[in-house]
């Protein structure tokens, strides 16, 4: 019998399928942390876990709650500062980012920071953070969210942080180094982005959905590609090390 | 040097290093006793209009005495440094001490959730924003500390956050790429929260000092609150510890605690149940009020706020928190 699991539980599995051996993070506190503690846990040992606000590669006693709080240097190799975490992303060293945000369009650019008119928000988010940053300096970025029309929209209100900006060759054009958005992973599938034009593109569709569903919570037209994925589910060992040692008080992945 | 493109919002500090030269030329270099109290350091340096950055990282190692007096007297029309500010902006913002923020992480409280008070502020069109990225603001400091006029960084390129900056992006001499130029940024006071520090303001940061060396480097002005007051001969006995050097700072204030409910690294964690009623008093104007008025402004001193959360009992809980002691 294939073993219950939640759509957290999901999401962060196969995030934490993406961090390979040997590569570095720099994460958030949530989701992103859990699936990279997870990776850590079972195909990724070598996984170097970056903190923005200087924390390098801790061994996690448990969830931090701020990206800069004790647990983020617990046991680290260094406990740095916001500059040199940035300054190593700048220099080509950090794989991998998970960003979040209220918005996000078919190129994979995020908004974190309003609704509406800058001048007269409807809403005021915090703003970039450390995440223009991340996404502008690391390699690959990842997106931890779940699915739905009012997020997936044709265009930003803002664009907080760049994905592919307009498109193929739009990052180059801006100055800005290689890199960019890898995947979405959401509680409805896994989208990456078509090589060619840059736009969001169907990868696989978790357990029981289709492609309609995913299309009509999403507020663009979805590449589909000839032949979509299926997401494997979680195994029963990685949701045993998630629930057991990554998240034992259930904060992220919540009462299954 | 060629600008390519430039960000729309205003500069609210001037960049040029020779007038950063000549107040620092005026500063005492003198190795003087500079303890003095909170309400005094407020009073001394944190005045109405001036420009104030507050050190640590929202809700870890903040300077939360300072946050505290200054709302308690009351200050107008600051300029705010927000690079992730959390738990300090929402105090602050509370106050409505600042009507122009330079900004890359505000209103929010990380995964604890967004402060409706704080946002309330922010959508009310009295504040001025200029926004960054946070890389781009611990970099100004770092220009500023450089004694520059600017630093330079690949982030923002191609955003609307560029766009709503005072960034500029230029060309760069040697490879013709696109590079961003940030203005340095000297504030006109800074408050940091160490775990050390002596009389003079020699100071000891354990755990990560996010953007603290920049800051007090930049601030003409620095205020430290120190969780423990040592003699020099612990400083001199390990200089290598020396966060912050004495001739950077004007002021120091012992405030056992001074960072609650904020976390201070290997003494307490952060107090997520107070910050919890925080957010929960927000979503009530009038009951905010009360709040405010309990916590801060009926009490004269952060002694006096720390008993009222639960005194000598409640930061022992808080210390074995961060022990990862159970209880």
């Amino acid at each position: 019998m294939a073993p219950e699991y939640n759509m957290m539980e999901l999401m962060i599995c196969v995030a934490s399928r993406y961090l390979e051996d040997g590569s570095s993070v720099a994460v958030g506190t949530g989701a992103p942390c859990a699936a990279a503690m997870l990776a850590q846990k079972t195909h990724s040992p070598n996984l170097v876990i970056l903190f923005e606000a200087g924390g390098v590669a801790p061994l996690l006693p448990r969830m931090p709650i701020s990206v800069g709080d004790s647990r983020t240097f617990y046991k680290a190799v260094m406990a740095a500062g916001m500059a040199e975490m940035m300054t190593t992303c700048a220099r080509g060293q950090v794989d991998y980012a998970f960003l979040g945000g209220a918005q996000i369009d078919k190129y994979g650019n995020i908004n974190s920071t309003c609704i509406g008119d800058y001048y007269k928000p409807k809403v005021r988010f915090p703003g970039s953070g450390g995440a223009n940053d991340f996404a502008s300096l690391c390699w690959r970025t990842m997106v931890m969210t779940v699915h739905e029309k009012a997020r997936f929209v044709e265009k930003c209100d803002f664009i907080t942080s760049p994905g592919f900006l307009t498109g193929d060759g739009a990052r180059e054009e801006a100055g800005l180094p290689e890199g960019g958005p890898y995947k979405i992973i959401t509680d409805l599938a896994v989208m990456g982005f078509d090589e060619e034009t840059r736009a969001m593109m169907i990868e696989s569709l978790h357990p029981g959905v289709d492609v309609e569903k995913v299309q009509s919570e999403t507020g663009f037209e979805l590449l589909v590609p000839a032949e979509i994925g299926r997401t494997e589910p979680p195994t029963e060992d990685e949701l045993r090390i998630l629930r057991d040692e990554v998240d034992p008080g259930r904060l992220v992945i919540g009462r299954a | 040097m060629k600008v390519l493109d430039e960000g729309v919002n205003p500069l609210f500090m001037d960049p040029d290093p020779d007038k950063a030269r000549d107040f620092f030329r005026g500063k005492t270099r003198a190795m003087i006793d500079k303890r003095t109290t909170v309400k005094e350091a407020v009073e001394k340096y944190v005045h109405d209009g001036c420009y104030l950055a507050i050190g640590g990282f929202g809700a870890n190692r903040i300077p939360n005495a300072i946050v505290h007096e200054i709302v308690r007297q009351r200050r107008k029309n600051l300029g705010f440094l927000g690079h992730t500010s959390t738990h300090d902006f929402q105090v602050l913002a509370a106050g409505k001490v600042f009507n122009r923020v330079d900004s890359a992480y505000i209103v929010g409280l990380e995964a604890r959730g967004l402060s409706r008070n704080a946002r309330r502020y922010m959508e009310s069109g009295e504040v001025q924003v200029t926004e960054w990225s946070n890389y781009a603001l611990a970099a100004r400091l770092r220009a500023a500390a450089n004694g520059v006029s600017f630093e330079l960084t690949r982030s923002m390129l191609g955003t609307d956050t560029l766009k709503m900056s005072a960034a500029k992006v230029i060309e760069c001499p040697f490879t013709g790429k696109k590079l961003v130029a940030v203005p340095a940024l000297w504030p006109d006071v800074a408050a940091i929260h160490v775990h050390e520090a002596d009389m003079y303001g020699n100071s000891v940061i354990r755990g990560i000092s996010v953007a603290d060396r920049e800051l007090a480097r930049a601030s003409k002005r620095v205020i430290i609150t120190t969780e423990r007051l040592v003699n020099n001969a612990e400083i001199r006995n390990d200089p290598t510890a020396t966060a912050i050097p004495f001739y950077m700072v004007d002021a120091v204030v012992e405030v056992p605690y001074g960072s609650y409910p904020g976390n201070m690294p290997y003494l307490y964690f952060s107090d997520e149940e107070h910050l919890g009623d925080w957010l929960k008093a927000e979503k009530d104007p009038d009951e905010f009020e009360k709040f405010l008025d309990y916590y801060i402004f009926s009490v004269t001193t952060f002694e006096d706020y720390l008993v009222r959360c639960g005194g000598l009992k409640r930061m022992e809980a808080l210390q074995r928190l961060e022990n990862l002691v159970d209880d």
